[in-house]
């Protein structure tokens, strides 16, 4: 944050060169206090993203809600009289044998990928933070695997976990161990999906760490290793605890942002072999889309229970956000 | 200097080490790209491009430039889009003190969790019932919705920086409040555009989601629709289908070694308070 979107870093030319042209204020103008811009102007500013919100977020999200409420079916869905319902529809996403596995994929998925990429991410932090030639550059080309299309990288862990010509498997085989059918089985397929979702967000924790890590000063190392606090020790005693509010912010981050994976699964199985890799969040996507025959209904339904659970999450990194900025 | 860098070597060896492990796939997506099909299935695998082909490009060339293209003008179009929405409500969240305007930001924070499965699926109700489906125009509506609320955020935050003198001084001379926002902050705020620009426009060329539902089967269709056919039809020309992803990937390449420092700002804004 402090590097570039912190404002004042940016403008000090501009702000000059901006200062230059415009005559500079009368005297008492500034002795004035400055008078509230009329309302009128500051709401019509914000009008085309107050209507843009409602249009394009609270309008599909009302659309979403209105779905799983009905009994949708494809020609009801077209002349939009399907029959009210109620509650049905969650009833029926709860009874389905799909509930279960899927609530416990989505847990499993976002608590691995989250423990993974925040240790790797702030390992990696740490190590580059110490001064080394070409760390800036290194650092930066973490960054590739996060600024990947994520069909691209799908793709490619798709091909590298190729059961016969998947390099993974050549290297397995080179260190004399057996070939895994990574995407085939079920016993693996979670697995793969939840490696090749680390590897994506590895670089949105280094980066976020690492600017934490910017911000603890280092006079604090130089002391305690006047006082003969080893590098392990420093590790525990100061940047971890003073790493907490960021560590909190990113993994709440994380969390949310974890919990909507879709396309990585999507692509890579389909939640499958046998739904042994499928989330909330391509089971919904499944019975909306992936059939023959649509279940909007249910489908809009899981997606509503996706969305309770990632506002209860946004709430409390709100409400942590809120907390860390006043203090 | 001297002695620093001889006792950070390892460091560095090291730092490159875990560079080219993390990158490995990347490696992988070209050499794939130009493996010829012959080699394909081959076990082990080439390590190295020695019998390199360019076939794969050549498909990309015959097959995929119209999906190309089609991104390109969907990337642009939510650019447009996003800063024309953004840009002003940035001023005016940051400047202008309206009434509410704390409950349009946190609306505007809620939106970003919204999942992208669930926006979709509302979105394609709504356009089925405009005719909206297979549209180019609805498709960077939708994508726009990836890109505004992350623009507000930080149209706000770096015009909260504009020292008020300056506006004031602006008021003075006779300007509006419009004259003020298109002739002074605007024009201080081209690296707050810069930013919002380059990741409107990477996610929509990235986007998969949006295009899978509101766009697929129409007659435009974005580049990751047509990574995701190849991959669906069962081709077996892999090369074909990675040396489509190399070139999809060229935005984000571009972006990385022209804007770096945009970049690592976009990730961690919002995410860490000073």
């Amino acid at each position: 944050m402090k590097q570039t979107t912190h404002p004042p870093d940016h403008l000090s030319a501009p702000v000059r060169n901006g200062a230059a042209t415009v005559a500079p204020p009368p005297a008492p103008a500034r002795a004035r206090r400055r008078p509230t811009s009329p309302q009128w102007a500051a709401w019509a500013f914000l009008a085309p993203v107050t209507l843009y919100l409602a249009l394009f977020y609270a309008y599909p999200l009302y659309r979403n809600l209105d779905l799983s409420l009905r009994d949708y079916t494809v020609r009801s869905f077209v002349q939009g009289n399907a029959p009210f319902t109620g509650i049905e529809n969650y009833r029926t996403v709860l009874d389905d044998p799909t509930f279960a596995p899927a609530l416990l994929h989505t847990a499993l998925f976002t608590a691995v990928c989250l423990v993974f990429q925040y240790a790797i991410g702030l390992a990696l932090a740490v190590f580059f933070s110490r001064h080394f030639r070409l760390s800036a550059t290194l650092r930066a080309l973490f960054l590739v695997p996060w600024l990947l299309p994520l069909i691209v990288s799908a793709s490619t862990w798709s091909w590298m976990l190729n059961s016969d010509s998947g390099v993974v498997n050549a290297a397995l085989h080179a260190l004399g161990i057996a070939p895994v059918n990574w995407l085939t089985s079920p016993s693996w397929s979670l697995t793969s999906v939840i490696i090749a979702n680390i590897w994506i967000g590895v670089p949105f924790n280094l980066v976020v760490l690492y600017s934490g890590l910017q911000s603890i000063p280092a006079s604090l190392y130089e002391a305690a290793a006047l006082d003969g606090a080893g590098a392990w020790q420093r590790f525990w005693r100061i940047t971890f605890p003073l790493l907490r509010p960021v560590s909190a912010i990113t993994l709440l981050l994380g969390l949310i942002y974890t919990l909507k994976v879709f396309d990585i699964i999507w692509i890579m199985t389909k939640g499958g072999p046998a739904d042994s890799s499928t989330t909330f969040a391509t089971w919904s996507y499944q019975l909306g889309f992936g059939n023959l025959l649509p279940a909007f209904g249910p489908g809009a339904a899981v997606g509503n229970l996706l969305v309770v659970a990632a506002l209860v999450f946004g709430l409390i990194y709100l409400k942590v956000q809120r907390k860390q900025a006043l203090s | 200097m001297n002695r620093r860098t001889g006792r950070t070597w390892w460091k560095t060896a090291l730092g490159l080490l875990l560079t080219a492990f993390m990158l490995f796939p990347v490696y992988w997506m070209i050499n794939v790209s130009l493996t010829p099909d012959r080699d394909m299935r081959k076990s082990p695998p080439d390590l190295f491009p020695t019998h390199g082909t360019l076939d794969g490009y050549r498909t990309v060339l015959h097959e995929q430039l119209p999906y190309l293209g089609t991104s390109l003008v969907i990337g642009l179009g939510t650019v447009v889009l996003t800063i024309a929405l953004s840009a002003p409500a940035g001023y005016a969240l940051a400047k202008l003190r309206p009434r509410g305007g704390g409950i349009l930001n946190f609306v505007l924070l809620a939106a970003q969790m919204i999942p992208g499965i669930i926006m979709a699926m509302g979105f394609y109700a709504i356009y089925l019932s405009l005719g909206l489906l297979q549209s180019v125009p609805g498709l960077i509506v939708a994508d726009s919705t990836l890109a505004v609320p992350f623009g507000v955020l930080i149209f706000t935050a770096f015009m909260s920086g504009i020292p008020g003198e300056l506006l004031q001084a602006a008021k003075t001379d006779g300007a509006g409040a419009l004259r003020t926002f298109w002739s002074v902050v605007l024009p201080m705020s081209r690296n707050a555009v810069v930013t919002v620009s380059l990741f409107a426009f990477l996610w929509s060329w990235s986007d998969f989601v949006f295009a899978g539902t509101l766009v697929n089967g129409g007659a435009h269709e974005p580049i990751t629709l047509g990574i995701y056919h190849y991959i669906g039809n069962n081709n077996q020309e892999w090369n074909a289908i990675m040396a489509t992803a190399v070139v999809a990937s060229l935005p984000a390449a571009v972006i990385l070694v022209l804007a770096q420092r945009y970049v690592a700002a976009g990730v961690t804004a919002g995410a860490v308070k000073d």
